[in-house]
């Protein structure tokens, strides 16, 4: 059977089966880079991706569950000739090391700002609790959500 | 136990003393020093890796535009040495760095400098790479003088790709190399750019490989696809040293999307077209019965469990010196449980058998002996080999990449022609990776009546760091074919680096040091390197000690380190640190407030780092809330800012989350965390409020490693904040909310 998706704003026809993980879909079926295998639980966020503009884990969201909901991933934000304000502002402040979580950090920030562009750092803390890093960027991927929320308020460029 | 005594019994008790010296030695191992089969020194008068690769064209070659592409055996593991690596291929080539392509290790192409491990890739390929530039760089401006028929010290590099000489005339670095033959040894000596001189080093260029991972773009093995690829998973029970009852090959062959079942004694993996059906294969088949095929895990605490088996005793220092008597001591004991590498994604490898040519992608730190492992495995001749490092998520050390480059490079080679990608899930690298060793230590120190420390002994006990697979036994498919390859005996990695013992020699000038490594061969769990090795417990031990040994004396934490520290440069970063927390002018503002310090030099050998950090309680639950952490480093002459700057940053919060998170479990038969709620790991709530990091400068001096000299101060400034804020000495990692909660809730 056929399922149909919509992934950054364009449609594409499925072969896979309903109980397939939309992460598994995206990888292989579409070959977009930007969700990562991590854990296969929801627990450690690698794989987060947006849902109608809700971040969620696309490694526990069967591809036959979403319907005609849109679906976002890291490559609709932008390019690496024109980032997104969100990757651009990781980029700027280097938040990175290995870089595995990277693209679900962005993707959950992306989220964030969506809803509350001016977030408190409580608040981005409390957003960002799901998405683990192991090498240990967080303060850089804090600075950058903030750095993010300044350009979209025009406090910086 | 006094010094005299302490050696006649070592003596008397007939134990063999493999190691003594009196002074850290100061020659280094090259290959990463962390094991793994290290390259042999052909030109021991050159630096860096030179020493095993000492002609220019293994490191640099020009092409007739003048773009340079420059090889390192060395790999990008999150730690920007691409990026750094670059910088300085750049600077000493005095070219732009847009114009400087970089080769990672791969086999085929670049020189064999053993692990990417022990933060020696800055000291063993940088300061290779640095001199080969160098010494092209003065083989370009001796041919453009020919050419341009005028003096060598006619001609300048102008950091564009050309020379100029001083009538003004100009001619570019390709049509000056394509005369030149760069098969050609380097000399020791070739000049090398002055800080004044820098275009490159020394400034943040941003990282390369960050773009792409910030948009999508393949940076990852994990997002490698190849023509007709295959997906396989192995089969294998809950968690090291568990079999499977699987059913016959027949039924399993029978079963829906199997391309391909691969047995092989009690190795098993399922391939199929699609990966989400490899999972799915995976899954039916692991819920076969199980059976523990090994010994029992030990259930009992980590020095318990340690103390229990046979020890060599290797005797790292031996110093004794007259002094006063001891006046007032100090003894305690301290743990580090098994710690997992957590890396976020799971190992995975790619390997594709052509023709007589087997290509394996891996993200081992020992790209070189992933193809040794792989020749010995399969018992093919190694040339008809070749093992290309990708990136993936990062390792912290030996997690599964080596193991699952050694079992792809198995599933390929019974499906030629088909490139097959074997990724391992989560719940398999927390079972079956090899996990940092548990530890213990126990230091009994004397203060005489100046506070001067006169007494110093140490004990550590530990497991083999150095389990890095050079052969077949050394992965577990290896273990599990027929006829299996054994697991080789543990050794330990000798001083200077050392393993267990790394950093159990204090830096600091102590009159007398008796230090013993108790040396376990026999591993109970399967261990093998997790970045800084032993220095995480013994740094952690041996800072714990001094601010028990300044409570004692009366005197401040960090007065009793400088009272003890001859060395200016270790003096300068703590000094630095100090002034930028404002340590003397901290002041407790409430009840559970604390200050801690931590220090040390990385082997004694490598970077110095300097860790201060305030803390406060959260009474009720135990919760600490790190509200800032001030750290100097000092690696030698500064590449990347920036990078360095990214590394400590990293290596604070890291230690942070293994002292107060983490300990693999065991029962009887199996590990017991098998995912992020049964291993925690610290999340954003809880890393400090403010990190700073200061970079200390040092033009012109070696590099010196950067990457793991946060572990160790890191974990111990905590422990020593900890105690100033309760008055109660932590000494067992993980030092959880709950143990907190429970040391104070009767203060």
């Amino acid at each position: 059977m056929t399922i149909s998706i919509t992934v950054n704003g364009a449609k594409h026809e499925i072969g896979s089966d309903p109980d397939t993980p939309l992460l598994y879909v995206l990888r292989d079926d579409l070959e977009l880079n930007g969700a990562k295998f991590g854990c296969g639980l929801g627990q450690c966020g690698a794989c987060t991706v947006h849902i109608d503009g809700k971040a969620v884990f696309s490694c526990i969201t069967p591809v036959g569950a979403i319907g005609d909901r849109s679906i976002r991933t890291l490559e609709g934000l932008g390019s690496v000739d024109a980032p997104g304000i969100v990757q651009k502002a990781f980029q700027d402040e280097q938040a990175a090391q290995c870089g595995y979580c990277i693209a679900g950090m962005i993707m959950r920030a992306q989220a964030l700002l969506e809803k509350i562009p001016d977030p408190t750092d409580e608040q981005i803390r409390e957003h960002m609790q799901p998405n683990l890093c192991r090498c240990g960027t967080h303060a850089r991927i804090l600075h950058a959500v903030r750095r993010a929320s300044d350009v979209m308020a025009g406090v910086i460029r | 136990m006094n010094p005299i005594t302490r050696r006649s019994f070592l003596a008397a008790s007939g134990i063999a003393v493999a190691f003594a010296m009196t002074r850290p030695a100061r020659a280094q191992l090259a290959g990463g020093g962390e094991g793994g089969a290290e390259p042999v020194a052909l030109a021991p008068a050159l630096p860096g890796s030179l020493k095993s690769s000492p002609y220019l064209d293994s490191w640099i070659l020009l092409d007739q535009s003048g773009r340079a592409t420059v090889f390192s055996g060395k790999a990008e593991l999150g730690q920007g040495i691409r990026t750094a690596l670059t910088q300085v291929a750049a600077e000493e080539l005095d070219l732009p760095p847009a114009d400087v392509d970089l080769v990672t290790v791969d086999t085929l192409r670049t020189p064999d400098e053993g692990l990417t491990a022990g933060s020696h890739s800055m000291q063993d390929s940088g300061t290779a790479i640095r001199n080969a530039a160098a010494n092209v760089r003065m083989l370009l401006l001796r041919q453009a003088a020919a050419i341009l028929m005028v003096g060598e010290g006619d001609v300048t590099s102008m950091g564009d790709g050309t020379i100029r000489a001083s009538d003004g005339r100009r001619i570019g670095y390709g049509e000056t190399a394509s005369a030149l033959s760069m098969r050609v040894e380097a000399v020791p000596d070739a000049p090398l750019r002055r800080k004044s001189q820098f275009r490159t080093m020394g400034t943040n260029l941003p990282r390369l490989d960050i773009p792409a991972k910030t948009t999508g773009g393949a940076a990852f093995i994990h997002d490698m696809r190849l023509p007709g690829m295959l997906h396989a998973r192995v089969v294998r029970g809950p968690s090291e040293g568990t079999r499977l009852a699987l059913p016959p090959d027949s039924e399993i062959e029978a079963m829906d999307g199997v391309v391909k079942f691969v047995r092989n004694g009690n190795f098993a993996a399922v391939v199929a077209e699609r990966e989400w059906n490899a999972v799915k294969l995976m899954r039916r088949l692991q819920a076969s019965p199980y059976e523990l095929a090994r010994s029992p895990f030990p259930t009992g605490g980590v020095a318990e469990t340690l103390k229990a088996l046979p020890a060599r005793d290797i005797v790292i220092l031996d110093a004794s010196k007259p002094t006063a008597d001891p006046r007032r001591s100090v003894r305690k004991s301290f743990t580090r449980h098994w710690i997992s590498h957590g890396s976020i994604g799971p190992s995975c490898a790619l390997a594709w058998l052509q023709d007589d040519l087997l290509t394996i992608w891996t993200h081992s730190q020992g790209t070189f002996d992933v193809r040794r492992v792989a020749a010995d495995l399969l018992k093919r001749p190694i040339e008809t080999i070749r093992a290309i490092h990708v990136e993936g998520a990062g390792c912290y050390g030996q997690n599964g990449a080596d193991d699952v480059a050694a079992e792809a490079a198995l599933i390929a080679a019974s499906l030629p022609g088909r490139p097959v990608r074997l990724q391992w899930m989560r719940e398999q690298e927390f079972g079956w990776e090899p996990l940092g060793p548990g530890m213990a230590t126990e230091v009994d120190a004397a203060l005489d009546g100046d506070n001067r420390i006169v007494r110093w002994n140490y004990d550590v006990w530990s497991n083999p760091h150095n389990n890095r697979p050079v052969g077949a036994g050394g992965v577990l498919v290896g273990n599990e074919v027929v006829p299996s390859f054994p697991v080789p005996e543990g050794k330990p990695i000798p001083m200077p680096e050392g393993d267990g013992s790394r950093n159990s020699n204090p830096l600091y000038d102590l009159p007398n040091m008796n230090v013993v490594y108790h040396f376990i061969k026999d591993m109970p769990i399967r261990v093998s390197a997790l970045r800084s090795l032993g220095a995480h417990l013994n740094v952690f031990s041996i800072e714990s000690m001094f601010d028990e040994l300044a409570l004692t004396a009366g005197i401040d934490p960090l007065d009793l380190r400088l009272n003890h520290m001859a060395d200016d440069r270790a003096r300068q970063v703590m000094l630095t640190a100090a002034d930028a927390f404002g340590w003397r002018k901290r002041k407790k503002a409430a009840q559970l407030q604390g200050f801690g310090m931590g220090f040390a030099r990385y082997k004694n050998l490598g970077a110095y780092c300097a860790i201060f950090m305030e803390v406060r309680i959260e009474r009720d639950t135990g919760r600490v809330i790190v509200r800032r952490v001030q750290a100097a480093v000092d690696c030698g002459e500064v590449v990347s800012p920036n990078g360095i700057e990214n590394q400590v940053e990293g290596a604070i919060i890291q230690s942070l989350s293994w002292c107060t998170r983490e300990a693999a479990a065991t029962d009887g038969t199996l590990r017991k965390n098998f995912d992020w709620s049964t291993y925690p790991i610290l999340r954003f709530r809880d890393v400090p409020e403010h990190i700073d990091v200061i970079v200390e400068d040092q033009p012109g001096k070696p590099f010196l490693g950067v990457a793991e000299c946060g572990q160790g101060p890191a974990s111990a400034a905590l422990a020593n904040a900890l105690a100033d804020a309760t008055g109660v000495r932590f000494t067992d990692m993980p030092i959880t909310a709950e143990v907190v909660r429970s040391a104070i809730v009767t203060l």
